[in-house]
């Protein structure tokens, strides 16, 4: 166990943040999740008893009945912006003086850096690199990642839970969300910064980064373990299992958004369904490969003279 | 006091009289300062705790009146917002500010960007502090960023009529990313040449306009016309790229990212300020009829 090396990577001034992160979302997460349950609480209460449904205070906030609705901007919501704007500003200038930006020795094009990591907040796209190509993991995923993001308001067709927190009422939206950011965003930043040594391999924290480490990565290519050695065969072999996955996928995500989500399919039109099916099936790819990559070695699915999967 | 009446030049007497007077007045100006015409120039409004005044005190003010004068009384609540999107709007003007101190001491070539840089941490009164506070703030940044967006996806907030916020929230998003990664490269040091190389590179595997990607090189993509060569301003990470991550960095971003900031605020007011605590509603009364507003 090489605790220099763990402290090191955790004290880079420039992995600060991504640590100040990793303890900041949970606690917020729980925060949140802590109104969502006492929300939630108050649903089913109101669920089995429509009468009370009818006169009862709707949130679970302190209320008093003589209390007015609405309060003045000035003071009561400027009095906390600008205890926010204290706290932060003492918290930047403790930071601020304990922690030096770094600066390293001046750009110089003929000495790689190993490893070249991009700052922590991209490190997520960098882990991606390694399941994908370039093509890839670089520029369609982060437009389908942003595409995605923005087309959120209108695939999610459900009115409840449109201002307040609840888990109950939402559990397929936050599910998928927080599957999207925290495992496949986050967690993969956080192995790229935590895990990711020289040559951009594997190191558990608290391992020793070994520069001179060598692994015998047996990388093969899916056509290969099938034995095709003819180009064209290889590029249509790839296309129909690449296509083949999507189309599966695709059909199994229908199967299971029908079963078990009747009124979401019901309430969608045919364009907002596809699109959500779609952006399910781009989601699952990533672990998907991920899996064939780290367990079986495999690198390419499919391989062609222009691209490669 | 002679020639009272007469309406030639005041004389020694009357600039005895101002004098004397002069004093009564700096007291009542000192005892009620929000009297005099110098305070009433700048603030339309009194002092006084009146629902008037309070009222005034935003809607008077250019700054302020991005807010309503008066909000929901549990829309103020931390355990609702976190504060997260107005900490990061916080963090965006501290970054102005600091940033713009910091174009005092920078020139954006290759002969003086990492120099200059080495002057702002040692030479430079509170340069290093500047640069702390600069760099430390724009990693907050987009710490808050995400974590306001975890916020309004949890809460819901992006449900209607907000689809169109949470779509300008989205660009702010990228934007807050891409102006870290614009500044990164600004120090011109390994750090930040390999950041930006590695991340420039993928730009060569776009599909068609990279002239490594999928049949990029088929329809006539090179090393010197495609979108990597766009972003760079040539074909490897040199002084046109410096003086265009300079750029976008200090002024496009910034402007467009501004803009779009504007918007936002102004959305969440032509939305109905921002979306809760709203009431629990149950699934027993969602409306029936298809289609909404
Ligand atoms: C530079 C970045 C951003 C700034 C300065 C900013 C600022 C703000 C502020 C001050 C609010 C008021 C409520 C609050 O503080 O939470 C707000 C609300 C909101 N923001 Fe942002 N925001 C940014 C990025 C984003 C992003 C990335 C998203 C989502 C993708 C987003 C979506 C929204 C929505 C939908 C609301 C309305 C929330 C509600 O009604 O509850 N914003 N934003």
């Amino acid at each position: 166990m090489d605790w220099k090396q763990l402290w090191d990577i955790t004290t880079a001034p420039d992995n600060v943040p991504i640590v100040i992160l990793g303890i900041l979302t949970p606690f917020y997460l729980w925060y949140g999740f802590r109104e969502a349950v006492r929300n939630d609480r108050l649903i089913t209460q109101l669920e089995a008893d429509p009468a009370l449904a009818k006169t009862h205070h709707r949130r679970h906030q302190p209320y008093h009945p003589a209390w007015d609705k609405t309060v003045h901007v000035w003071p009561y919501l400027l009095r906390i912006e600008f205890l926010a704007a204290l706290i932060v500003t003492a918290a930047l200038i403790v930071w601020a003086v304990y922690f030096d930006a770094p600066l390293e020795e001046p750009s110089n094009p003929t000495l790689t850096m190993n490893p070249a990591k991009a700052p922590w907040y991209f490190l997520g796209l960098q882990e991606m690199l390694v399941y994908f190509d370039p093509w890839i993991a670089g520029v369609m995923l982060p437009n389908v990642i942003v595409v995605g993001l923005m087309a959120i308001p209108y695939m999610d067709t459900s009115p409840l839970g449109n201002g307040y927190y609840t888990w109950k009422q939402r559990k397929f939206a936050l599910s998928g969300f927080m599957f999207g950011y925290l495992v496949l965003w986050l967690a993969l930043a956080f192995v790229g910064t935590f895990i990711r040594g020289p040559g951009w391999m594997w190191f558990w924290p608290g391992e020793t980064w070994d520069a001179h480490r060598v692994v015998h990565e047996v990388n093969v290519h899916l056509h290969e373990i099938v034995g095709l050695t003819d180009p064209v065969q290889i590029g249509i072999f790839g296309g129909v299992v690449t296509l083949g996955f999507m189309a599966v996928a695709g059909g199994v995500t229908d199967t299971l958004l029908r079963k078990y989500k009747p009124e979401l399919f019901r309430k969608m039109n045919l364009v907002q369904y596809l699109h959500l099916v779609g952006f399910l099936v781009c989601m699952s790819a990533l672990p998907v490969k991920m899996f064939l990559k780290l367990a079986l070695g495999i690198k390419y699915v499919w391989v062609t003279p222009w691209f490669n999967v | 006091m002679a020639a009272k009446n007469e309406p030639d030049t005041p004389g020694l007497g009357d600039v005895l009289e101002k004098v004397k007077e002069a004093g009564p007045q700096h007291v009542k100006w000192l005892q009620n300062p929000f009297e005099t015409q110098l305070w009433r120039s700048i603030f339309r409004h009194k002092l006084d705790e009146t629902p008037r005044n309070r009222s005034l005190a935003v809607l008077s003010n250019v700054f302020l009146h991005l807010h309503p004068a008066k909000i929901n009384r549990d829309a103020v609540r931390y355990t609702f917002t976190w504060g997260m999107g107005g900490i990061t709007f916080y963090l965006f003007l501290i970054l102005t500010f600091t940033g713009v101190a910091l174009m005092f001491y920078y020139h954006p070539d290759k002969a003086n960007a990492f120099r200059d840089i080495l002057a702002i941490k040692n030479d430079v009164p509170f340069g290093n502090l500047l640069r702390n506070l600069h760099r430390w703030a724009a990693h907050s940044m987009i710490i808050t960023v995400w974590m306001h967006q975890m916020r309004v996806f949890m809460t819901g907030s992006y449900k209607p009529p907000r689809e169109f916020n949470w779509n300008i929230g989205v660009i702010l998003l990228l934007i807050t990313m891409l102006l870290s990664f614009t500044g990164y490269l600004l120090p011109d040091d390994q750090l930040g040449f390999w950041a930006v190389t590695v991340g420039t590179n993928m730009a060569r595997a776009t599909p068609l306009i990279g002239h490594e990607g999928p049949f990029g090189p088929q329809i006539g993509a090179t090393p010197f016309n495609d979108i990597r060569f766009a972003m760079l301003g040539g074909s490897i990470v040199d002084a046109n790229a410096l003086l265009r991550a300079y750029i976008w960095h200090c002024v496009g971003l910034p402007l467009i990212g501004g803009t779009f900031m504007i918007v936002h605020f102004w959305r969440i007011r032509k939305d109905g300020s921002i979306s809760g605590p709203a009431p629990v509603m149950l699934a027993s009364e969602v409306p029936t009829a298809k289609g909404r507003r």
